[in-house]
């Protein structure tokens, strides 16, 4: 493999990461507004309970795979931070806001409410903004010589392409945090709440797939490249139906079981992840070499080849150290939370 | 404004309001890192209370520190990707390491709040000292990127193309030691002296031998020792930093201290503000031969004056009122500790006259404005370059024109994070007051950092 080709996995496999994390995060936002007067069920303060230890490491990637993109392709900077300039300072500022809210809301109670508010709003307008990226970066939107690039606002604006993706990032935000909503409430024995999520799942699952392929329609006439490209690998995108299918059973199927707590969240959950990353592979490879079409490939986006092995370097070293210790610091921490909260549920 | 104008006035916005954040949340978890000290060697709770109510404020500043961070890492390549595309190239090792930095004092930070009672207290030191390092190394690796844009190495321009690409030789570039320290050094000083502000407030609020007093006066004593000490070290690294500049960056010197002509046995001038038809510092005070000697070590040292560049290539002339406010707060911070301390120490004072008190509260705020003044001075004094001598601004920044909508969005929201900030600090410590914490502290309740999540 070369390495651009080497480099661009990478940032592609920290895009992925992103978005999973992201959505989830995202998504328990907007279901704690949901529910926040269904207070007997519990719906939000599952929601609440998973959301607050992840923003901060949620807002660290954001910067961490801005870095990761200028440090591997600091040729394609330039096109990139022009296109992106409007959205990703939209992006900034309602990140910022929903971000402080979090924390503040930890001290001050009032703000308890209106933090709810905002991180459900913007739990879901920041990821309708966020998958526009993708849009941007294959329509072709982004205009001019080098230099002197600007992304054409009211074409991008006007573009099906564009609200299918958003539409499609939203609903999979919401099924993704739904469904791994349900599973979180399952393991802390929260009946109700868990009812509520799955319900949440079984609708926005199908909703998820139907926008998918209203993306695919709307690819065919806008970014025909694009889409020829996904088709080469039509096999893929069955596999990840086939996931999907998988999810679908995990949910539904146990419901006509007799116990009180029916499905498999854990299961579905993993079937989707695959889902998505069988997805986002084959969309991914048909974009290559492009990284925003036409004006950057990666190859000529591509850094020095010392400063490619130097930052791969830390990257190695840096990723030994901090997976194990992340991952053994969530696993306590994820159940003192639950652990906590259930003793709370015992006082009240 | 024009349009660089306007891309330099909305990063340097964000840099204003991140580095206030940026420099207490380096140099708070010092001060919390002493605390715990002091209890391991004194036994005396107080200061585990003392850990506790800075790990909650430090927590608090987070959520500030935290969004403007990242809006500044990521606008630094939305506002400047000519920059960036360099940066990418040749110096990305350091923004690389700090997002590691980052994540191992967030993680030790957890590990302190979430499990502080359920650790050996050693193991409590343990983590607040990586607590302290991940966020002094951040500081140190973002401001390496700064030292580099004044005295770029590891990589040459040959027909506008990169080349001779060496990242680690760009890491350690000719002032990233003394940049990095001035840096940490300063962020240090003025941890301390936020602390020591707010210690003697409360000291005049609050009546002279009752406990919360007390209590106050510890935290005050801690931070004078410690502000004194890292004040006094910021003053020989400044001095270091001076002839960096002599050696480094001529012009950016010459403009700090207003010197137009070339000459030996130069003069040091405080105060007064330059004025560029008359080529001299108006009312100013001069003290003769100084900057020869600072520059150089001896009062032969021919320091050159800004005639002796093409005038486009000036600072803008202001950054000798920036760099002069600088030096006097921090000569005034040195002073003032010193004088505490033999007060305290050598005549044997049961507490601090009020005066004194007063001009403690007075030296949190300016050492914030030093810091401010500091990185203005430092950021305007490259100009017109953001890599000296290599890129210029001009060659840096955005084609995007309309920053002006965008900019007034990103006002908007800081406005917001520094108001919200101020008022959840007080709403918390006006709920939760020093005897309570003290209280709960003494009944070795088992939940004395449960509130800090």
């Amino acid at each position: 493999m070369s390495d651009a080709l080497l480099a661009i996995t990478l940032v592609w496999g920290f895009i992925f990461l992103y978005a999973i994390m992201a959505s989830m995060d995202f998504g328990a936002g907007f279901w704690a507004m949901t529910y926040i007067k269904k207070e007997e069920t519990n719906a939000t303060k599952i929601a609440n309970s998973y959301l607050s230890p992840t923003w901060e490491v949620t807002n660290t990637f954001v910067v961490g795979l801005v870095i990761a993109i200028y440090s591997l392709f600091p040729g394609a900077v330039f096109t990139i931070g022009v296109a992106l300039i409007v959205p990703a300072s939209l992006i900034l500022v309602l990140l910022c806001i929903r971000s402080a809210f979090l924390v503040f809301s930890h001290s001050v109670d009032k703000y308890e409410k209106a933090l709810t508010y905002i991180s459900g709003l913007t739990g879901l307008i920041i990821p309708g903004l966020l998958i526009s990226v993708l849009p941007i970066t294959h329509l072709g939107f982004v205009e001019g010589m080098r230099g002197n690039e600007e992304l054409n606002l009211f074409k991008l604006f006007t573009s099906p392409n564009e609200y299918a993706f958003m539409g499609f990032g939203i609903l999979s935000t919401l099924f993704l945090s739904s469904l791994l909503l349900s599973d979180y409430s399952k393991q802390a024995d929260e009946t109700k709440a868990y009812k509520i999520y799955r319900r949440d799942a079984m609708i926005t699952g199908p909703l998820m797939l139907v926008m998918a392929m209203i993306v695919m329609i709307t690819l065919k006439s806008e970014a025909n490249w694009l889409y020829e490209g996904m088709m080469k690998n039509s096999a893929l995108l069955l596999v990840s139906l086939v996931f999907f299918i998988i999810s679908g059973v995990a949910l539904y199927l146990p419901y006509f079981s007799k116990r009180e707590v029916k499905g498999m969240p854990r299961i579905a959950v993993i079937a989707i992840i695959i889902q998505y990353l069988v997805g986002s592979y084959v969309y991914g490879i048909a974009h290559l070499p492009y990284i925003i079409y036409p004006n950057v490939t990666i190859l000529s986006g591509f850094t020095d080849p010392t400063s490619f092995r130097a930052v791969f370097a830390t990257y190695i070293v840096g990723f030994a150290i901090l997976v194990p210790g992340f991952y053994y610091f969530w696993s306590i921490f994820m159940k003192d939370q639950r652990r906590k909260f259930k003793r709370r549920q015992m006082t009240n | 404004m024009d349009h660089i104008q306007m891309a330099r006035a909305m990063f340097g916005t964000n840099m204003a309001v991140h580095i206030i954040f940026a420099t207490i949340g380096v140099g708070l978890p010092m001060m919390m890192l002493a605390a715990e000290l002091m209890y391991q060697r004194t036994k005396d709770l107080q200061y585990v209370v003392m850990a506790k109510r800075w790990t909650k404020t430090l927590g608090v500043l987070l959520g500030v520190g935290i969004p403007t961070g990242t809006i500044a890492g990521v606008q630094l390549s939305l506002l400047w990707p000519g920059f960036m595309e360099v940066i990418g190239r040749v110096m990305a090792l350091p923004f690389q390491i700090e997002i590691y930095a980052f994540m191992i004092e967030a993680l030790f930070m957890s590990i302190y709040v979430y499990a502080a009672e359920k650790i050996k207290p050693w193991a409590r030191v343990v983590s607040l000292f990586f607590v302290a390092f991940g966020a002094m190394a951040s500081a140190v690796l973002i401001s390496n990127v700064h030292a580099f844009e004044g005295t770029p190495a590891g990589f040459r321009f040959e027909n506008g193309e990169i080349v001779d690409v060496d990242p680690w030789a760009a890491f350690f570039n000719p002032s990233f030691l003394v940049t990095a320290g001035h840096t940490a050094l300063t962020a240090y000083t003025t941890g301390a002296f936020v602390v020591a502000a707010v210690a003697a407030y409360k000291m005049l609020k609050n009546k002279f031998g009752t406990s919360e007093f007390d209590f106050h006066q510890k935290a005050l004593k801690l931070s004078i020792v410690l502000g004194l000490v890292f004040s006094f070290l910021t003053a020989l690294n400044g001095h270091a930093t001076t002839q960096h500049l002599y050696r480094e960056q001529p012009e950016k010197l010459a403009a700090a201290e207003g010197l137009f002509e070339t000459k030996d046995h130069a003069g040091l001038t405080l105060f007064g503000y330059t004025d560029k038809e008359a080529q001299e510092v108006k009312y100013g005070i001069e003290f003769p031969w100084v900057l020869s000697f600072l520059s150089g070590n001896s009062f032969d040292t021919v320091v050159t004056g800004l005639n002796d560049f093409p005038e486009e290539y000036w600072p803008p002339l202001y950054v000798h009122i920036l760099f002069n406010a600088m030096v006097i707060i921090g000569s005034g911070l040195i002073a003032l500790a010193l004088f505490a301390l033999v007060w305290n120490k050598w005549l044997k004072k049961d507490t601090y006259p009020r005066w004194v008190l007063w001009l403690f509260v007075a030296a949190g705020p300016l050492s914030v404005i030093s810091i401010e003044c500091g990185w203005i001075f430092a950021c305007t004094g490259r100009q017109p370059w953001t890599i000296y001598r290599m890129l210029s601004t001009a060659d840096s920044v955005t084609s995007y024109e309309n920053l002006g909508f965008l900019f007034t969005m990103f006002i908007l929201v800081y406005i917001i994070l520094c108001v919200s900030v101020v008022f959840t600090l007080l709403y918390y410590f006006k709920r939760h007051s020093v005897m309570d914490d003290i209280y709960i502290a003494e009944q070795k309740d088992d939940r004395l950092f449960d509130s800090n999540s």
